[in-house]
This record gives C-alpha cells, structure tokens and sequence, in this order.
C-alpha cells in the first residue's frame, strides 16, 4: 500500500493540485468572511467580540490536529521504516506552527475585551504556547541536523513529548479552573453552541483546512525537488 | 451595513485586528513557501541544463524529473 504512496509516483498529482486547492480555499473563505463578519448574529454577551471566535477556534483545532498527525507520522516512520512519512510531516509542520501563533495571538486579542487582559498564565493559554515551542523545537530540529538519521530520531522524539501536551490542552478546562471557557462542541455529547455560530464556524474550519493542505503540498513538492536536486549532483 | 462592520458595537478594532493578522499571517506564508519552491525549481532546471547529453538522458528516465522541467516549465 505504500507503494502508492512513493514520491515518484505521487508528484504527478501533488504538483498540479495546489491551483485547484488554492482557488477552493479562496471560494470557502470568502464565503466564511462573509457568514462570519455580516451574517453570524452577535452573542448576548459577547457581543460581535464573539466573532473572533472564527478565526481563533479553527486555528487552534487545526494546529492541535497538525501535530497529532506529526507525531503518528514520525512514529510510523520509523516502524515502517518509510522516509515518506518524515517527509509528510516535515512539510505539515510550518502551517500546524502558524496556525498555532495565530490561536495564540487571536486569543491575546479576544482576550482583552472579555478578560480585561491581552495574556494570563491560564492552563489552556500556557498549553498552547509550549505546543508552539514544540513546534519551533521540531522545525529548529530539521534545520540544525544534516544527518537524515539523527534527524529523523530527534524530530520523534520531541513529537512524542509535545503529543503528551495535546490532551493536557484540550482537557485544561476541564482539569483546572481557567479563565478560558469549556469547549462548546463536542463530538460525543450535544453541542452548546447555535446553528447560526456553528455553521460559520464549520465554514471557516473546512477553508482553514484547505489553506493548511495547499501549504502542505506546496512545501511537500518543495521538498521533493530538494531530493531531485540532491540525485542531480549525483550524476 | 458598512457602518456595523467598521463599528461592531466597539469592537471593530479587536474583531478586524484579529482577522487581519489571521489573514497577514496566511499570505506571508504562502508567499515564503512559493518563494522557496521557485528557488529549489530554478535551482533544478540550472542544474538540468548543466549535465552533458548521457547524463540528462538518465535523468529523463525518471519520471518525476520530466515532471519537474514540465512544470517548471509552464510556470
């Protein structure tokens, strides 16, 4: 089955899908700029500061979704023994990385309106932000080593630390008594958030995702060439 | 309705910032990832064009190769 994944094999399609990607990520959120700043009411108590939760929310899911994903990767690279799945994750990393800082900052933002503060030292608030060191750690890691081996150790390796704050994260509010409220949605029991914010919000996850995909393939093509490069000097 | 986006009951300013960073932040790194794969395709195809006709031979019998020069191509 990974087979089908070889880069040879797979650069046909990954070369010539960042335009198609590009140009639905530009419809989606357009269409989730419009729901999110005109269309979504304003919350009863919140206000239209609610709004920021359109951006803040789909940022900070998708960087925790990243990593997770880093983190298998590497792991199954290295009982697969497969360099594909370092090299997926290599180039997963700079986006799960901004959308981190942009969870971070659009949360410092949100903060100040509801809070009164730009920052706390609140579980989730701290949690985040050493998910964003891991994810400079893990990046530094690729630019540091040459040696594709002692790379490919030392980047699990801080995965596997960095994924033991994933539930730390996502629990915090629960665990610890926080400025930052619970989750709203959730996937097992009913959700407490109004249609009329949920498919908003839905809408700009889903263009979250497509940018986080066409930075994925654009980088992943990136480092392929790289490789190409490398094999040109063999010759 | 212009008047409601630019003033937001007083939050306009927090809202507005916090979308245009988001925003910021996406065109910076979509422009720093396209910027470093041009480098690495022009890099490629000077390379290409500097390999003598046996060894641009065997660099065409791969695939991916072909497909890098036809894409750098109709860039």
């Amino acid at each position: 089955m990974f087979k089908l994944l070889e880069p040879n094999k797979i650069f046909q399609i990954t070369s010539k899908a960042p335009k198609y990607v590009l140009f639905l990520f530009v419809v989606v959120l357009s269409v989730g700029l419009v729901e999110a700043l005109i269309l979504s009411p304003e919350d009863y108590k919140q206000s239209d500061a609610v709004r920021i939760m359109y951006v803040h929310v789909p940022a900070a899911w998708i960087s925790l979704g990243i990593f997770s994903s880093i983190t298998v990767l590497s792991i199954s690279g290295f009982i697969f023994k497969n360099k594909n799945f370092f090299l997926i994750s290599k180039s997963l990393a700079p986006s799960g990385f901004v959308f981190n800082i942009i969870a971070l900052v659009t949360g410092s933002i949100w903060g100040k309106p509801t809070w009164g503060t730009w920052w706390a030292w609140d579980a989730r608030i701290t949690s985040m932000l050493i998910l964003a060191l891991f994810y400079a750690l893990y990046l530094i890691s690729w630019r540091i080593y040459e040696n594709e081996e002692k790379v490919f150790k030392i980047s699990t390796f801080i995965t596997i630390l960095g994924i033991i704050n994933v539930p730390i994260i996502k629990y915090s509010v629960d665990w610890w008594n926080t400025l930052h409220q619970p989750a709203s949605i959730n996937i097992l029991s009913k959700s407490t958030i109004h249609s009329s914010m949920l498919y908003p919000l839905l809408i700009m996850t889903a263009a979250f995702a497509l940018f986080s995909l066409l930075i994925f393939l654009m980088k992943y093509n990136t480092e392929l060439i790289k490789i190409k490069n490398k094999g040109l000097d063999r010759l | 309705m212009i008047n409601d986006l630019l003033f937001m009951n007083g939050y306009a300013v927090y809202v507005l910032s916090a979308f245009g960073f988001t925003l910021l932040s996406f065109l910076s790194l979509y422009l720093v990832t396209k910027v470093q794969f041009i480098r690495e395709q022009n890099k490629f195809v000077a390379k290409f064009g500097s390999l003598n006709t046996e060894q641009a031979n065997s660099a065409k019998s791969q695939r991916i190769n072909k497909e890098i020069l036809a894409d750098a191509t109709n860039n």
